[in-house]
């Protein structure tokens, strides 16, 4: 008798027990902080040396050091992480959150904000990390 | 005696895992000979070598396989710690360790499902693959990817495992612990399972030895080889036994298999108590210059590097031999004789990586 009902156990307990799957579009995905989803960039510390061009292994990321423009696609991108690794000035990160499907395949451009006065740009790149005092 | 036909078998077959063709010559339903032929997934990935410097090279071995990426990637980066005499740190060994074993308990649980599901017990298939999801959570949580972790580089590990997520690890292994004696039972005791396993595809340890059988596929037919033993990364610091079993049949590969899982998480265990701390990696400056044959132990059996160096930042050849590569001849010797109704499941015994050999 023992060789036969060896799975009535599981079943039974599965037949009381919750799903094991998250209940998807309602409930959002936790994704932990180390999670490689995709690359994010913090344009204004750039210096466009093209080091993370030079060093992706698949070929995702354009760097034009005339024009100052940081370009990836994100079809391309492995999330490999190897460009975050690299980067002199850590101004790229690899954050949670996966590439959404889309109709075609296109290009992400970043461009550097032309400034002129060293001062101003500081001011510029403290901004968006300020907390909102009111 | 009866007529003699073909039938031919994959590459895409609804019980086939992986893009293999088999041209099976049946008599009377029974299998006389399988001749096979692969190359429906070749990459080229090996000639990218000459394309990639050394270090971009890693995260394109990694993507070799989708099981045990994290082995390759390391079977690569320790060939070349060799060649550039690059000594790395003890933290980073252990760290190396226990990714390895989690890869093996994430690789077997899908085999085990994929057996499972071959043999028509559906509900069990999804136990062993509910299991599976939790060790992608832990991969997740210490690498940031599920199947690809890119954590390897030349000279030691990218990511450290902070003993709050070694204390999640031991728990979450404590309860999969329990959940692996219970389908353990199903497996290995079930009379219907039994009926499926027992006596189907028998390898003799002579004949494993003669075709050059590795992994638990030898291991299963006495074949005391693991290459754990020959110490790269943590393992000598570790104490473990290679399982192995004599009877060599579907049932012994399953026991082999099963077995193994309760002794990688023996193994988590041990290295997560012995791991030092310190530093995970260590700068690695210059070319390298030389050659170096590495092997290390992957779920599916013995995976061999060959790296040669020129001194330049493109290596002259990068070779990889799989372990499904090794296993193919004894899989075929298996299928002589065999059913037709058990050639999926013989195919399956091997825990073919079609997509792994053909690189």
């Amino acid at each position: 008798m023992a060789k036969i009902m060896n799975f009535a156990g599981t079943m039974i307990k599965n037949l009381f027990s919750k799903p094991v799957t998250i209940d998807y579009p309602a409930k959002p995905a936790v994704y932990p902080e180390r999670s490689r989803g995709h690359i994010e960039i913090n344009i204004d510390d750039c210096i466009s040396c093209g080091i993370c061009k030079m060093n992706c292994p698949s070929g995702a990321i354009k760097v034009d050091r005339t024009a100052k423009t940081w370009t990836i696609n994100r079809f391309d991108c492995v999330q490999c992480g190897y460009c975050v690794e690299k980067c002199p000035k850590k101004c790229l990160h690899m954050v949670p959150g996966y590439q959404e499907p889309m109709n075609k395949k296109s290009e992400e451009v970043y461009t550097k904000p032309e400034v002129s006065d060293p001062e101003a740009n500081k001011q510029d790149a403290s901004k968006p990390g300020e907390p909102d005092t009111k | 005696m009866g007529k003699r036909s073909v039938i031919p078998f994959g590459p895409q077959h609804p019980v086939l895992p992986e893009p293999i063709h088999l041209d099976l010559v049946i008599e009377d339903e029974k299998v006389i000979e399988a001749v096979p032929s692969i190359g429906f997934v070749h990459r080229g990935l090996e000639s990218l070598v000459e394309k990639k410097d050394f270090n971009e090279m890693t995260y394109v071995v990694e993507r070799t396989c989708g099981i045990c990426s994290f082995m390759h990637g390391m079977g690569y980066c320790e060939s070349l710690e060799h060649i550039m005499n690059v000594e790395v740190p003890d933290r980073g060994k252990f760290l190396r360790t226990i990714w390895c074993e989690l890869s093996r308990m994430h690789s077997h649980l899908l085999w085990l499902g994929l057996l499972a599901d071959a043999f028509g017990f559906e509900s069990l298939f999804y136990q062993c693959w509910r299991m599976r999801e939790k060790i992608l959570d832990i991969f997740e949580l210490t690498t940031g990817g599920r199947c690809i972790f890119s954590v390897n580089k030349i000279g030691g590990v990218l990511k450290d495992i902070e003993p709050d997520m070694m204390r999640t690890i031991l728990s979450v292994l404590d309860d999969m612990e329990k959940e692996i004696l219970t389908i353990k039972k199903t497996f290995l005791e079930d009379y219907t399972v039994e009926s499926r396993l027992k006596n189907i595809g028998v390898l003799t340890k002579q004949q494993a030895h003669d075709l050059g059988c590795v992994g638990p596929f030898g291991r299963a037919s006495g074949l005391d080889i693991d290459m754990r033993k020959r110490g790269y990364a943590a393992y000598p610091y570790i104490d473990f036994e290679p399982i192995t079993s004599d009877i060599g049949d579907s049932y012994a590969r399953c026991y082999v298999r099963i077995s193994e899982l309760f002794q990688s998480i023996d193994i988590i265990r041990q290295a997560s108590s012995k791991m030092p701390s310190g530093d995970i990696s260590v700068p690695v400056k210059g070319n390298p210059e030389g050659e170096y044959f590495m092997r290390v132990e992957q779920p599916r059996g013995e995976a061999i590097y060959y790296v040669k160096a020129n001194g330049t930042k493109f290596l002259d050849r990068m070779r990889v031999r799989t372990p499904t590569f090794a296993n193919l001849p004894g899989m075929l010797e298996t299928l002589k004789g065999a059913d037709l109704a058990d050639v999926p499941l013989l195919v399956l015994t091997i825990d073919p990586c079609i997509s792994c050999t053909e690189r």
